[in-house]
């Protein structure tokens, strides 16, 4: 019997040495004269183990890791075909309890499935979406997309089924469908992994977006740092077009949609729906006022649907087993399941999909282990760059999109960065501000110039020159910048800044220089 | 014999003919020429103008707003080293102080040998393996003083 082996082609897993172990166990696969195949899937998500091997079995796929290289002979000698147990085994994948106690709607192929087999997608209940999108009109399916309750998974919250109708609701001769993949947030790489692992629900939930809006053009932007997701992004879109899944009749009907990957050129104000509109059209990223909103006059002033990777990718499922299953999943108005991204100085690190309300505290110190280096927790980052600092007094905080802003804070794209007591929280502050500089796109004089003398303030408090009044002038810049910036760049560095002096007041003003005895 | 310019030029205007009918096509074509020539050539940005009848000034502001175009070769090697908060979490902060120590280079310079330029990338997604790097587009996870010194050694050979 032809034998099954699983090396993941995600990042990830290729950054920790994946493309030397599937060289080698391919080299000893010929070398030992064995009936197997190796087969290049997504990562499950579980870093700490990668690069992690599988193998099928006939009790379920087996898992290994993290392999080396070097361990290859070994694992083989051991008996890898088999499944047998070695000091890298880690028993049936789907068993490992990071994986059990996961609901995985959005992620449910990523890392089984070879990433551009369509045999394999459908065989994995691919498409179904799709098909029954075909069977309804446009706003039955919008209303479905809108009685799940999906929320855009960027950051802003925004509900996906009232932006779609609203782009159905302007008639125009051209509509677009935008999906906005400039994951640039420190702390994420759903978007990345998805592209990376099951690219074909991102298409698909595409095309869903086109026949619901009468929109027949799809753009991917998607940010440079990430030449694999645009690989494996082109390549499904080519399977996809050849499929008849993309092209001028999608799956046999009436409708036409098709879609390409355009690349961006590593700036980060591009992830805001209207910088990155102005960029897809050719011109510097520069944040637009709104309104108009994109849904009336997006790209090329054309009705556009941008959302997010994650947004996109969960349609699918949500219009296969329908509005109320999806909807029952999480709590409160954050409704279904949020990819967790778990990062930074953390045991377990991954992504780790679960339906909103886990609070904070379960998350990094259950399902994360608390931090890679032992000490303990000082503060977490949620939500990227522009997300706040939690301290340990507010991990009882449920990850939800309303709890979070109660905390002045924001769950943005769900990426948890975790620090360890080491961390200067000023320095974070300080960071948080130089980020915002350099990023700015410069259009609004809040952040452009408001960034700048942040960091000047953070460098004086640093220096201990009138602390008090720093700390009263920082505060103050905060709050324009907040209310009186044209987006969340500079309208959300704040929350990183402000979470930083109000929740770790002792890293703010440090104890004065000992004198130096005479 | 053709003249190095108006060899630049000629393989500059086969790219732009070939992406001018895109639908937004200037990043495209940033992206194609920085690919064939390791660089945007100064020379190019009136040829873009005049092919999608924009002014130089407008070419030249998209060209510079955005942070991947090079107005100049970079060296025979690109260190990226990633800069931000998850990697900071992990010591990236120290790493990226020895590599410039290492190289003897700041950011965005190159080392006076040609060898490599060193530059920060804000996030690489690879957050659950940071601190995070990408030599010459591959990329590289938990990376440490021992694995940066044989990087520093590997490039100049």
């Amino acid at each position: 019997m032809s034998i099954t082996f699983y090396v993941p082609r995600d990042s990830g897993a290729l950054a920790l040495g994946a493309e030397k172990v599937a060289k080698t166990l391919e080299n000893e696969i010929n070398a030992r004269n064995l009936d197997a195949k190796i087969i290049r899937n997504g990562s499950r998500g579980m870093y700490w183990l990668e690069p992690m091997v599988e193998v099928e079995t006939p009790g379920g796929r087996v898992a290994y890791g993290p392999v080396k290289a070097s361990d290859i002979a070994d694992l083989l000698d051991g008996g890898l075909a088999e499944g047998k147990i070695h000091r890298l085994w880690l028993g049936l994948t789907d068993h490992l309890p990071f994986l059990s106690r996961q609901t995985r709607l959005t992620f449910a192929r990523c890392g089984i499935t070879d990433p551009v087999s369509l045999d394999d997608y459908r065989a994995h209940n691919g498409l179904k979406g799709l098909q029954n999108a075909l069977t309804l009109s446009r706003a039955e399916i919008v209303a479905q997309v809108t009685e799940s309750g999906l929320r855009g998974r960027g950051g802003a919250g925004f509900p996906t089924g009232i932006k779609w109708k609203t782009v159905l609701d302007t008639a125009a001769p051209q509509k677009y469908i935008v999906c906005n993949a400039d994951e640039g947030d420190s702390g994420t790489f759903a978007d990345r992994m998805i592209m990376e692992g099951d690219p074909f629900v991102l298409i698909e939930g595409m095309a869903i977006a086109g026949i619901a809006v009468e929109a027949t053009k799809g753009y991917i932007y998607i940010r440079s740092e990430y030449p694999h997701a645009i690989a494996v992004m082109n390549e499904a879109i080519e399977v996809a077009r050849k499929a008849g899944i993309l092209g001028a009749s999608i799956l046999g009907s009436t409708y036409a949609f098709d879609m390409e990957v355009r690349v961006g050129a590593g700036a980060y104000v591009c992830g805001e729906e209207t910088a990155l509109l102005e960029s897809l059209e050719g011109r510097r990223g520069i944040v637009r006022a709104k309104p108009p909103l994109p849904a009336h006059k997006g790209l090329f002033g054309k009705p556009t649907v941008i959302n997010n990777v994650i947004s996109l990718a969960s349609v699918p499922i949500i219009m296969d087993k329908g509005s109320a299953f999806y909807k029952d999943f999480g709590m409160g108005r954050s409704r279904g399941t949020i990819p967790l991204q778990i990062a930074g100085n953390v045991k377990y690190g991954g992504l780790f999909e679960a339906a909103f309300g886990l609070t904070l505290g379960e998350i990094v110190d259950d399902i994360g282990g608390g931090t890679a280096t032992g000490r303990p927790v000082k503060a977490v980052q949620v939500g990227g760059p522009l997300g706040a600092y939690f301290p340990r007094a507010l991990f009882d905080t449920p990850f939800d999109y309303e709890a979070f802003a109660a905390k002045d804070g924001l769950i943005g794209h769900a990426g948890l960065v975790v620090f360890d007591d080491s961390v200067d929280m000023l320095k974070q502050a300080r960071f948080a501000m130089e980020f915002c500089a350099v990023e700015s796109c410069g259009k609004c004089t809040p952040c452009r110039i408001g960034s700048t003398r942040g960091v000047e303030v953070v460098d004086r408090l640093s220096a201990n020159i009138e602390p008090e009044k720093q700390i009263a002038v920082l505060t103050d810049l905060c709050n324009t910048m907040k209310f009186g910036s044209l987006c969340a760049l500079g309208g959300f560095t704040p929350y990183p800044v402000m979470s930083a002096l109000n929740h770790f007041p002792e890293d703010f003003r440090p104890a004065p220089v000992a004198v130096a005895a005479e | 014999m053709q003249s190095a310019s108006t060899d630049t030029a000629n393989r500059a205007i086969g790219i732009i003919d070939q992406f001018k009918g895109l639908e937004g096509p200037l990043l495209p074509i940033l992206h194609e020429l920085q690919g064939e020539f390791g660089y945007v050539p100064k020379e190019t940005l009136p040829l873009i103008a005049h092919a999608l009848n924009l002014s130089r000034a407008e070419v030249y502001g998209v060209f510079s707003f955005y942070h991947d175009y090079r107005d100049h070769p970079a060296g025979r090697h690109v260190l990226k080293l990633c800069r931000a908060e998850a990697c900071q979490s992990m010591g990236g902060d120290a790493l990226a102080d020895r590599a410039r120590q290492l190289l003897g280079i700041d950011w965005h310079g190159t080392t006076t040998d040609g060898a490599v330029t060193l530059e920060p990338v804000y996030c690489l997604g690879l957050c659950a393996c940071a601190p995070a790097a990408m030599l010459d587009g591959e990329v590289i996870g938990r990376l440490d003083s021992e694995r940066l010194d044989e990087i520093a050694a590997e490039v100049r050979l």
